[in-house]
Formats: C-alpha cells, structure tokens, sequence
C-alpha cells in the first residue's frame, strides 16, 4: 500500500485540500442522486456531510469509496486528479470507510478482522499485535485486540472499525452515521475518539443528519438536500435552527409541551413483572408500572437493560416468568398476540422495523393489513378482498404521507423514515386504546422524527395510554409526561416530566440511583 | 465382538478397516469445510466423488498407471466445481439445487461414458492402481502404525491433507479471509478482496479435493469404475462437515466414527448371516441421523452461506 504523505506538521497555507470533489454528479435511472456536488476537506479537520435520508450522502460517500463511478464530475486527492476504481483502490489512496453497519466478521478477533485484506502473512497476534496494540494506545482505544468482534459492546466494535482504518493507513476517514448505533453514553466517548483523529493530521468526513453532533464536533459543514449542496460553512458561522432549514427545506417547530399533569384513568398496568430473555437469563425483575390513558409513560435507559422484553411481555411475543399484566381491568394473561391487538386495542411499533415491523419482500399494501388480514373487511369465508386491501392501504399512505411510487412496490425499496411511517400507520389506525412504541426515532432523519412524535403526541391527546421506549434521551423527553429508567432488568426510577433531567436519567441508567429512591418507586406504584 | 479387545491383530484389522471406509469420507468432507467455509453450499460433494473416480478410472486406463489416474480424477472434480461455481456464485443460482442436478448429472453421464470408454470389459478389468507402501518406522507403531500408516500412500495423503487445510484455513491470510468471506462478504468486499475470486477458488479446491475420495475408491480400493460407486459417500461426507462444526479436524473425527460403524456393520454382517444384511448395511447412516439430531447441540453454519454475494446498491 502506498503511503499517503506525511501530514507534514504545520500545513503551508498554498498546500491543495487534501481531498476536493468538484462537480461531482451520478444519476440512477431518472434520480438525480448528486447533482454538481463540490466539497473539500482539509488536513487536522472534521467536515460534516449534513442531510436527511435520501439527500444523496450515501452515494456520495460509495463514490468516494469505489463502490459507485460517478457521472461527472472530478476528484482529486492532495492535489492530483484521481479516479477510484473499486474499495481496494480506494485505500490504497489512504480513504478509509466506516460503514452505517460495520463491515465485520462477527466469529474474528478485533486483530483478525483488522489484518484481513492487508499485505502480508499470517494472522496472529504475534505478529501485527504489537503495531495494532501500539495504534489503540496512540488513540486512547482501550480495546482487548483478541476478543471476538460479535462479543464486544457496538461502541468497541466501531472502534475496532476505526482501528482497522488507521492500521491500513487511512488518511481520509468517512464515518457513516457513526452515532446512530451508539447509546447516549457511548457518544461522548466517541467525540474526543474523533477529536484524537483530528488531532494526529487525519481529515474526517461524518456523514450525519444529527444537528447536535455537528455543532459539537465539526469544524465545517456540508449541507446536501435532494443530491444538491445548500451551504458549505464553518460550524462557527452558522446556528442549528438555520442548518435544519436548509436541510428540511422548512423551519421545524419546537413540539408543543404539555406540563399541566393532565391524564385520564390508569389504563395498562404491570404488576410485579418478570420475564427472561431468550438465552433464559432474566431481563426483567419485579418491574411494576402504570400507563394512564392520555399520557405518554417514556422508559429510558442503556439499550440491553430488558427494554426488548417489556416491550414483548405487553404485545405478547415474550410470555411472563412472574407477575401480572392488565389493560383496562382485563388480565392478559393467556391472551394471545392477535386478540390484544383486537380485542384489547394494543399497538405495537417495534423497535426492529425491518423485521419485526414489516415483511420487506411484501409490498406495501400488504403490509398495511399484517396484523389484520385475515378479518373483516379484508378477508371474506378465508378468501382475501385485495381490492379492499388496496383501498386500505392507499387511504393510510395518503393520511400518513407515505413517499412512494406505488403501493404494490416492495417495502424494502422504501427509506427508512417512510418504511417507519407504514409501521406508524398501520398501528395507529385502529384508534390502539394502548400503544407500545419502541424506538422509535431510532436512524431516522429529522423530517421524519417530527412526523411520528407528532403523530404520537395526537394519540395521546386522544386518550391512548403509550409507553414510549427510547435510547434517544433528547427525543424521550421532548414527548414524555413521566419518565422511567431500566437498569438490569428493575425499574430503578420513575419521575415526571418536570423533574427529569437529563444528569438524573443519566444516572439512573448507569445504575448509580441511590437505593433508597429505587425502592420507593416499586413500592410507590400502586 | 469380544475377540476386539482380547486379540491384538483382530483389533489392528478392525481399525485398518475403518480407515479405509473413512478415507474417501474424509477428503470429501475436507472439500465440504472449504467450500462450506467461504459460504457456498456444496451438495455436489457426492457427484465430485463420482466424477473423481470416473476421472481416475479413465486416467488410469489410457496412461496405465496411478499417477495418471490421480491427475485426471482430480480435474474432473475441479470440473464439476466449475461449473457449480459458475452457476451458484456468478449467475447466484441457487446452490442446493444446483448441486442436487449437478449429483444427477454426473451419476448419468459417467454411467453412460463408462460404457463407451471401457466397453465390455468395463466389470471385469482391474486398472493399475496405488500399491501398499508402508512408511517405513511409522508403519510398525502398536496397534494404529498398520492403520495409519501401513496401507497405500493416499491414506498417508488424506492424513497430510487435513493437517494443511487446518493450516489452510486458521494460519494463513488466504484461509483468514476464505472465513471470513464465509462469514460477511461485505466485510471481505470493503476490505478490498475479491469475494468471487475467493469463493471460486474454494469451490474448485472443493472439487479436487473430494475427487480424491473417488480417486480413491478406484485406485486403492476396486480397481475399476462402476456405475454409481460413491453410494452416498458425498451425502455422508455432509454430515461429517455439519458434525465436525465445519472445522477440519473435527471433519475427520466425524469421518472415521462413520468409518468405524461402516465396519462394525461389515463384522456384524459376518457373524450374525441369519439376519437380513440390510439392516446392517443402515447402521451408518442411521448413525449420521441421530449423530445430526442428537449428539451435535446447535451447529451454527457459516453466516453467509449459501447467499450469492451482492454489493448494497447493485
């Protein structure tokens, strides 16, 4: 692999950019994905690439890594005028990619996976150990080299990811939507990780639709919307508000608050919940609540600490070890799946929404029916009614603004957000008196984060009792009227709104709550 | 039964036995955990087998000699992992089914080409095949010098053969990345190896590498070709790779447990003449039936098997 030149200590002012994309278009069928994009990033810099989904960042960043030939437009790295051929070309010109899912062997060790595809022989530690071992330290990366990657928490698996970069020499680092998999604890850590790359001469590309990340950590930033560049500023010279707009294409609204403590009757309540995950060890521990009618119950914490199951145990995917569940004085237990859904009135939007949410390889229309397909209207005597399946989904795409050419295209072809916006659609549209919302906001853009809190918010002004599970603290509190913390499987806090600030949920969810407030809330809910 | 444990040269012929069943089983399997290993599946295990001994029956009739037998047995196989490799990976047909016909076809084709190669004489010759050469010192160890070392030289060859896709596989970048390519070809992809080129050439080593077992069948075994011989042997070598967790070593042992109940069967076929032979002649394979279902816990494949690699946006 060729060396990419030595950072070089102090740039002289004259040095080129050490990457400058100038014009670049690709086009795909009729979409104009990047249409004339320039951008430019610069040694010792971090560049954010701001846009929602399908603004054209992920072509643009495929381009830059050989994964896509672009239709026009020049690209030229320190100064020399280049095309990228294919990813292996694309290192050996010292850029390195970090994609949105890692490109990694989960059954590999950290090392194995960093030396795979370099130059060279053998495998062991023994001999690229001690370089990898040496670049860790160099960055702060405390990270155990000989673990397997499918066994590391996913903050140490994107270290690793980033370590395989720096060990390949990488000069030129893009980061897909590195925050997106991260838990709020997780994310500082990383900032100063990109701060250390700033720091050694490296030019960081973080490719985000995250306002926050970039006022925290770019220097520049790049906005893109419809495969256009809007702006191209220093972070210093620009407010979130004004970036959103040119991102959106409109001002967001603050979502409206509600603090009056206004909520109808107790409607879901758990009693002394237990239930085990699926390697059998337990997930939920005496977990005791209360959801009203009208109010949004929110539960935070480290992703891990049972939210899956409880979400599970209320649907009724997960059956209980302990305890009792009831929704509007009707104990479920015993109550399957299907007649929760219709018999009491519980929603579901899960957190994995491709595969739990929906049936990718289904179209559209049918997915809008999963849940009920089988009953009136869509089904007469066991025969299916597709017109009036049809009819169905073309009234709920309307109402939700579901972006799509047609509702017999595959969900799959769908984007993130407006995959989401079906799921959305379909739970909400039978007037759910429960509703259990498990991350909702998660990977999506910011259009597409206000479309659903909104949606949630009319659900409970409704009358619908939710449960709004989130690892997203910030969009957790900008809809919640109490606030709940999982640590280990108990609810080890439970506050209103007006009380929950971030520095106590943050405690909570590191298990620091002292003991004497974790047992007041089992023992205060009725 | 007994005479096993008491008479030590009743013991080293019951092992040497047992090797020798296993030995066509063992490389064959071999090729299964390669091929398996960089996520293709490899059904076609039993007609590479076939191909293989077709191809060392032909090679050993025209040149009159092993040798020759080897070399075109083992291109045989390759062939038939071309055109598996060609079909499953670059035109991503599914590859079940394009080994289940692959099976078919070669059944047919060596049946028929075997009748107009050899003619009349096809039952009745006996081809030059290998001779027994004990390695010298090795060959008198107690009780497993015979076995292992004792019999002809492919046995010695299978034996160097698992040690060196161990190594293969777990010492070698290639072997890292036949893994890890098994595993996450978008990882492999990124890292900027080629996913095809390195499925391919697992897929034809694959084909060698069983062709072996067959090579076997013919040259150390029967000395000729007839129709059908490998008599499930691929389909056994299968199980072997799924027990053995698709790792070599553990390949082999499950290989020879099948070796060793192929000739417990044989035995209890010879004392016991009043029963039906067949229910003997089910022993292994009721073996691989409850060796699968029973005894492995849960087996986890290669992650990305038997998916046709294709890059996110093509």
């Amino acid at each position: 692999m060729p060396k990419a030149p030595a950072p070089g200590g102090a740039d002289s002012p004259p040095a080129p950019p050490r990457l400058e994309l100038t014009d670049i278009t690709k086009r795909f069928g009729p979409l104009l994905a990047n249409d004339r994009i320039n951008l430019s990033g610069n040694r010792q810099s971090i560049h954010a690439v701001l846009g929602e989904n399908g603004a054209g960042k992920s072509t643009l960043m495929n381009i830059l890594f050989g994964l896509y030939q672009p239709d026009g437009g020049q690209i030229r790295i320190d100064g020399r005028r280049t095309t990228i051929a294919s990813p292996r070309h694309a290192l050996a010109l010292g850029i390195g990619m970090v994609h949105q899912h890692f490109m990694q062997v989960p059954t590999l060790s950290v090392i194995e996976n960093i030396v795979l595809g370099g130059r060279g022989s053998g495998v062991g530690r023994k001999r690229h150990g001690r370089r990898i071992a040496a670049l860790a330290e160099q960055f702060g990366f405390d990270i155990d080299l000989d673990a397997r990657i499918g066994q590391l928490p996913i903050g140490m698996q994107q270290r690793a990811e980033i370590l395989k970069l720096l060990y390949h020499e990488a000069e030129i680092l893009i980061l897909d939507e590195p925050t997106s998999v991260l838990t709020p604890v997780e994310i500082d850590p990383f900032f100063d990780v990109l701060r250390n790359l700033r720091g050694a001469g490296k030019t960081v590309l973080l490719i985000t639709h995250k306002m926050d990340e970039v006022m925290a950590v770019a220097d520049r930033v790049t906005v893109l919307r419809h495969g256009r560049v809007m702006t191209s500023v220093t972070t210093a010279e620009t407010t979130p508000a004004h970036l959103v707009e040119l991102m959106v294409g409109r001002g967001i609204a603050p979502l409206p608050r509600r603090d009056d403590g206004r909520r109808g009757p107790a409607f879901l309540s758990l009693d002394r919940v237990s239930a085990v995950n699926d390697r059998g060890t337990p997930a939920l521990q005496d977990v005791s609540l209360t959801v009203h009618q009208g109010e949004i119950l929110a539960i935070a914490g480290v992703d891990g600490n049972g939210q899956s199951e409880l979400a599970e145990v209320i649907t009724g995917l997960r059956p209980l070890a302990g305890g009792a569940i009831a929704a509007g004085g009707r104990n479920l237990d015993g109550v399957s799946v299907a007649a929760r859904r219709h018999e009491v009135g519980i929603g579901y939007i899960p957190e994995d929404r491709q595969r739990t949410g929906l049936v990718l390889t289904h179209s559209i229309a049918w997915n809008t029916v999963l849940r009920a397909f089988w009953r009136h209207p869509f089904a007469r005597a066991g025969l299916l009614r597709p017109r009036r399946i049809r009819d169905h989904a073309i009234r709920l795409v309307d109402r939700f603004d579901v972006r799509l050419q047609s509702i017999d295209q595959e969900a799959r072809v769908l984007s993130g957000g407006n995959q989401q916006k079906v799921i959305v659609a379909r739970e909400l549209d039978g007037r759910p008196r429960v509703l259990v919302v498990a991350q909702p906001t998660k990977g999506l853009d910011v259009g597409a984060i206000d479309f659903v809190q909104r949606h949630l918010l009319e659900e409970r002004d409704r009358g619908a009792a939710i449960l709004y599970i989130s690892t997203e603290l910030e969009h957790l509190l900008d809809v919640a009227d109490r606030v709940g913390v999982l640590f280990r499987g108990r609810l080890v806090a439970l506050m209103d709104r007006a009380e929950a600030t971030s520095v106590r949920i943050g405690a909570a969810m590191a298990g620091l709550a002292d003991a004497a407030e974790a047992s007041a809330v089992t023992d205060g809910v009725p | 039964m007994i005479d096993l444990l008491t008479n030590p040269s009743a013991l080293v012929e019951f092992l040497s036995t047992c090797l020798r069943l296993s030995v066509p089983l063992v490389f064959a399997a071999l090729g299964g955990v390669l091929c398996e290993r960089s996520g293709v599946f490899n059904i076609a295990l039993e007609g590479m087998i076939l191909a293989g001994a077709f191809g060392a029956a032909v090679g050993a009739f025209l040149s009159g000699g092993p040798a020759g037998g080897l070399a075109v047995g083992i291109l045989c196989g390759m062939a038939i992992g071309a055109v598996l490799a060609v079909l499953g990976i670059s035109l991503r047909a599914n590859q079940i089914v394009v080994g289940i016909a692959l099976n078919l076809f070669v059944l047919s084709i060596t049946a028929y080409l075997a009748r107009i190669v050899f003619g009349g004489q096809a039952n009745t010759m006996r081809l030059n095949g290998f001779e027994h050469t004990p390695v010298p010192l090795l060959s008198d160890l107690p009780i497993i010098g015979k076995p292992l070392f004792g019999q002809d030289p492919l046995v010695v060859v299978m034996l160097v053969t698992v040690g060196a896709v161990w190594f293969l596989l777990f010492r070698t970048r290639f072997g890292l990345a036949v893994r890890a390519v098994g595993e996450a070809p978008g990882a492999v992809d990124t890292a900027g190896l080629s996913v095809t080129g390195l499925r391919y050439a697992c897929v034809l080593g694959s084909g060698a590498l069983a062709a072996m077992g067959g090579c076997y069948l013919v040259l150390s075994q029967i000395y000729l070709f007839s129709e059908d011989m490998s008599a499930g042997k691929g389909f056994i070598a299968l199980a072997a790779v799924i027990l053995g967790r698709w790792h070599p070593v553990g390949a082999f042992l499950a290989c020879l447990l099948f070796g060793l109940f192929d000739a417990l069967q044989l035995r209890l076929q010879f004392t016991n003449p009043d029963v039906p032979h067949e229910f003997f002649t089910m022993l292994p394979y009721l073996v691989t039936l409850v060796a699968l279902v029973g005894l492995v816990g849960r087996p986890t494949p290669p992650r990305a098997i038997g998916r046709p690699y294709r890059r996110e946006g093509d």
